[in-house]
């Protein structure tokens, strides 16, 4: 059996952590997706110069359309380092920005202000530090000692189980909070045991992996983690 | 030319006399392209660098005069020693520098400002140096440029890289003249080709035989039946390492050097002084080991293909190659690292590490006596795709660059290369290549005043950093905590499969893996028996075509089997009586049930990698017919795949056309390719591996060159870079023109034996490592079964 999402409940709210990587609130029809990098390959040409693939905000453009033609959700969060930089989030290709535009149609759109994108990038919706609904906070960067319901993106997590190849990126859930994915095509990621990440996370948390399917497992211990790192 | 009177009275009271092929460099010193091949103890170096001496003597005067180009870093401090021996004793008025990633940065300066008239240095070094803006007044007065071991460069990118940074000379010092030193090859007229500027000649010099090594295998008791290690070895090593001075041990890879070297050291009860030599360990580390082996304080040294070249340790007097050497040349470079000065006829052995490897051992040792060789280094498949590598290498130096391009655009070496391609090269420097126009604004290069330049100059630095890059495996440092003593460098594949308390082997220390800090891992020692053993890179090859031939023709004729030890000849004897023996002009399939599954053993002799790929091609088919095929592991002789139904018509399976269209459909998707590709990534400076001032975080500025595959793939399928690592593949890794000829030697005759048990010759399959999984869904399972059991286990399977 392959499942395309993991139903859970965090703070009194359902939530369906699907495998694209993007998250769904039913009771809000809300969509949730975290950091996208629209435009890295332009801002990594502008500034190193280094000419990646210039086809990263289309390959993340179209995975974001195909999540939301199956969703149709009527609000869309978007948690954080949405843009590469802002000035990224303004060199956008016009082919892009349409596309984006209608994405964004007929639907509430939420920047959730992340440290690459701190303000407005110049494509319409609301850009806020932080966003509530449904007894849920979304916000960029975890906080430690956050109230319960904190949904975040910002550390990319990835996670692995041995034979399966490379680390996919995952979902991280325990009983407080959550943290996504990176959604963006172009992104790397930080492995789930990182004392960085792991000592966000309670000693009982699972990671959710993505791709093919929504692959739930338990992260390994917390002070095992926290003796030897 | 004659030999300067000093040089003379220094041979003199050696009681030395030049080799007739010295005499001749001596004579041909005028010639533009001189390649000298000469098997290893010749005296080529000396040979080499004479008429350099000669002419330093007769004119003595400021400016770089030599430059000497090799692969290996540690053979320019070497080739240093050796040449200032004369030039003090003499005390001739000729300085002599080596200029490497090694070199500290006051030299470097220096050096600069006041060259020494001969410097020393590798293709990399002098890339960089090349790349500098004023390097016309470095090189103006260069006379001659000597390029040691050029058939090792030869293989692959760096034969290409070298190629242009010969052409980039030539635009400063138009009259330098070119020498090769080489050791014995196939075809020198190739390598000649490589060296002369086109459409020169190149003249080429033969040297004598320096008499060959007392060549021996060691296999009266009968190796394992697999692996590759030769761990039962151990007694009869030490017992040689006892009764000779110095001896050589060499590996085919890194790791089994290791490990072999773990097991050594236990067993080395009288404490003899041995150590261990390969290229990922530390250049202090190395340095050390090299430094004692020089001062004949070590009895024996374990290493791999870093010991193949150069280096002339006086005191070697046995050299052991263990595992087969899987290429006719190698043995003979191997062999050649025994001493010839020392009077006594040096001795070289081989010691098979399991059953099948006797045979090629026997095959090898044949060869080797016949003077036969295997393997065209730069064969005629030379097309755009390493040109064009190397274009993206070199060239992303801020040179001026139409001079260089269009020297290697035209001419020999890289005649696939046409305008169109060159064209693209040239874009995918300037802007990426891309269909999509993205970069026009931020593009790397630009035209003015008639030349490419970049656009800016600032890059430069990130460049030069980036220059010379031929890697294609990323590797960390391996540190001990709280010390600045690095050991060695480790993969990063295998580093990310670390958890800390895991234990490996590095330098033949046990250490514990403690935690990942930015490139670096640290370690503390510790004394764990049964460590893990890391991956470094540098993997296996595949034996030889001119090899598995030897092989074959030697189990087709049973009249020659009494060159084998008994206990090899019985198995072949029991092979025929209970199955077949494989034929050169014939392809013998066995279908057999075992441990619960069928098995079909297809014997190709087409070597590891093209097995790789049969396998991966024949299960595809396989799952099409609904056999639920469940893997397969490829050996050099051989392919075994299982599945839970049995093969019935294996000849339909190996019909060439559809064989050829599941190919081309594979090869896209494949995670060969996907590891070509990151290799040409890099080169080609996608994967920036030194981003000055920027602290690596592994979110920012690392992108998985797989996910850049992925994406070109889609968007951009008729990129250069895939077209480049497509052909690569096909060549390397993949090595489909292996499947191509035994198709055609076997041309359909496809024998077919069903067998109620496991056959004698392929009884060792079953144990042979690297068994491939067959991908699709059953590995998605697995994976969801592995997680639920471990969601059981953490009971926590009421949260899902």
């Amino acid at each position: 059996m392959t499942r395309t999402s993991f139903s859970f409940v965090l703070n009194g709210t359902h939530g369906l952590a699907l495998a694209s990587g993007a998250l769904l609130v039913p009771s809000a029809d809300l969509l949730c997706v975290a950091d996208l990098h629209l435009g890295k390959a332009e801002r990594a040409a502008r500034r190193w110069g280094l000419l990646w693939p210039p086809y990263e905000t289309r390959a993340t453009l179209d995975r974001l359309a195909e999540v939301i033609a199956v969703a149709k959700p009527r609000v869309v969060v978007a948690l954080g380092d949405s843009f590469d930089d802002l000035a990224a989030g303004e060199a956008m290709a016009q082919e892009d920005r349409d596309r984006l535009a209608l994405l964004m149609q007929g639907r509430r759109w939420i920047w959730v202000a992340g440290n690459h994108d701190p303000g407005p990038a110049g494509h319409g919706g609301e850009t806020v530090p932080e966003f509530r609904a449904e007894g849920l906070t979304f916000r960029h960067e975890a906080q430690p000692d956050a109230d319960p319901g904190e949904v975040s993106g910002h550390y990319h997590p990835r996670f692995g189980l041995p034979g399966m190849g490379e680390r996919r990126p995952c979902f991280l859930l325990d009983q407080r909070r959550l943290i996504l994915p990176a959604f963006g095509a172009y992104t790397g990621g930080l492995d789930a045991r990182d004392p960085a990440l792991r000592s966000l996370m309670e000693n009982q948390a699972l990671a959710i992996l993505t791709g093919r399917s929504a692959l739930p497992c338990p992260l390994p211990p917390r002070r095992a983690a926290a003796r030897r790192g | 030319m004659d030999l300067p009177d000093p040089l003379h009275v220094f041979l003199a009271r050696r009681g030395w006399h030049l080799h007739p092929h010295q005499s001749a460099m001596l004579e041909q010193a005028r010639a533009p392209a001189i390649l000298l091949v000469a098997p290893t103890g010749g005296g080529k170096t000396l040979a080499g660098f004479l008429p350099t001496l000669a002419e330093l003597l007769a004119d003595p005067r400021p400016g770089l005069h030599t430059l000497y180009v090799s692969p290996l870093r540690a053979l320019t401090a070497d080739i240093r020693r050796n040449l200032l021996t004369p030039v003090e004793e003499l005390a001739l008025p000729i300085r002599i520098e080596d200029r490497t990633g090694d070199t500290p940065q006051t030299v470097r300066r220096r050096q600069w400002t006041d060259p020494p008239q001969i410097l020393l240095t590798t293709p990399e070094s002098l890339a960089l140096l090349l790349s500098r803006p004023d390097a016309a007044r470095l090189f103006s007065g260069l006379q001659r440029v000597i390029v040691d071991e050029i058939h090792a460069l030869a293989e692959g990118k760096r034969g290409d890289q070298l190629a242009l940074l010969l052409s980039r000379i030539q635009t400063f010092a138009p009259a330098f003249r070119r020498v090769g030193l080489s050791a014995t090859v196939e075809d020198p007229a190739d390598l000649g080709r490589l060296l002369a500027r086109y459409p020169d000649p190149c003249l080429i010099l033969r040297g004598g035989m320096p008499g060959g090594a007392d060549l021996s295998m060691l296999a009266h008791r009968p190796p394992p039946w697999a692996g590759g290690t030769a761990l039962h070895a151990i007694p009869e090593v030490l017992d040689q390492i006892r009764r000779h001075r110095c001896t050589l041990i060499f590996h085919n890879t890194r790791a089994q050097a290791e490990l072999f070297f773990h097991h050594l050291w236990m067993a080395n009860e009288d404490a003899l002084p041995i150590a261990i030599h390969h290229a990922s360990l530390s250049r202090e580390v190395r340095e050390g080991v090299e430094g004692a082996m020089r001062q004949g304080r070590l009895r024996a040294v374990v290493c791999t293909g870093t010991l193949d070249m150069g280096l002339d340790w006086g005191a070697v007097d046995l050299v052991i190659q263990m595992g087969a050497p899987k290429q006719i040349k190698r043995l003979v470079q191997r062999m050649g690292r025994a001493n010839h000065r020392a009077g006594a006829r040096p001795r070289a052995i081989l010691i098979p590490a399991n059953r099948f490897e006797v045979l090629e051992c026997v095959c090898a040792i044949e060869a080797a006596q016949a003077g036969e060789l295997d393997g065209s280094p730069r064969g005629p498949g030379r097309s755009m795709c390493s040109a064009s590598i190397s274009c993206c290498g070199p060239v992303k130096a801020p040179l001026r660059l139409m001079p260089c391009m269009r020297r290697c655009a035209a001419p020999d070496p890289m005649p696939a290369l046409s305008r169109a391609d060159f064209d693209a090269c040239l874009d995918f420097c300037a802007t990426g290549g891309y269909a999509l126009r993205a970069y026009d604004r931020w593009r790397r290069l630009m035209l003015r005043d008639g030349r490419w330049q970049l656009r800016d100059p600032r890059a430069a630095r990130r460049i030069r950093l980036n220059l010379g890059t031929i890697e294609d495996r990323p590797s960390l440092a391996v540190r001990v905590k709280g010390s600045q003593t690095s050991l060695g460098q480790i993969e990063e594949t295998f580093a990310s499969t670390l958890s800390p308390g895991d234990t490996f082997l590095i330098g033949g220390q046990v250490v514990r893996f403690e935690s990942l800090r930015e490139m670096t891992v640290e370690v503390t020692r510790c004394r764990n028996r049964e460590p893990r053993i890391a991956s470094f890179g540098g993997g296996s090859f595949a034996t030889s075509a001119g090899l598995a031939r030897r092989i074959l023709s030697l189990i087709g004729d049973t009249a020659a089997w009494d060159r084998l030890p008994p206990h090899t000849a019985d198995w072949l004897r029991l092979q025929g009586h209970l199955s077949r023996l494989p034929r050169g002009d014939r392809l013998l399939v066995e279908s057999f049930p075992a441990q619960g599954r069928w098995h079909a053993a297809f014997w190709g002799f087409a070597g590891r990698n093209a097995h790789q790929t049969l396998g991966l091609l024949l299960t595809r088919r396989m799952e099409a017919a609904g056999l639920d095929p469940l893997g397969f592991v490829a050996a050099d002789h051989a392919l075994l795949i299982w599945s839970l139904q049995p093969i019935e018509a294996p000849a339909a399976l190996l019909d060439p056309e559809e064989l050829r269209e599941g190919f081309s459909a594979w090869l896209e998707g494949n995670a060969l390719m996907k590891r070509t590709f990151r290799g040409i990534a890099t080169i080609a400076g996608l994967i920036d591996r030194n981003l000055p001032g920027q602290r690596r975080t592994g979110r920012q500025t690392t992108v998985s060159s797989d996910i850049l595959y992925d994406t070109l793939r889609r968007y951009d399928p008729g990129h250069l870079l895939l077209r480049v690592a497509r052909e690569e593949a096909l060549r390397g890794l993949v090595d489909f023109g292996r499947i191509e000829d035994m198709l055609a030697r076997v041309q359909g005759r496809v024998d077919h034996v069903r067998l109620d048990r496991v056959p004698p010759l392929a009884a060792p399959l079953l144990l042979e490592r690297g068994r491939v999984p067959v991908e699709g869904r059953g590995r998605e399972r697995l994976a969801e079964a592995a997680a639920a059991r471990l969601l059981e286990e953490a009971g926590l399977a009421d949260l899902t």
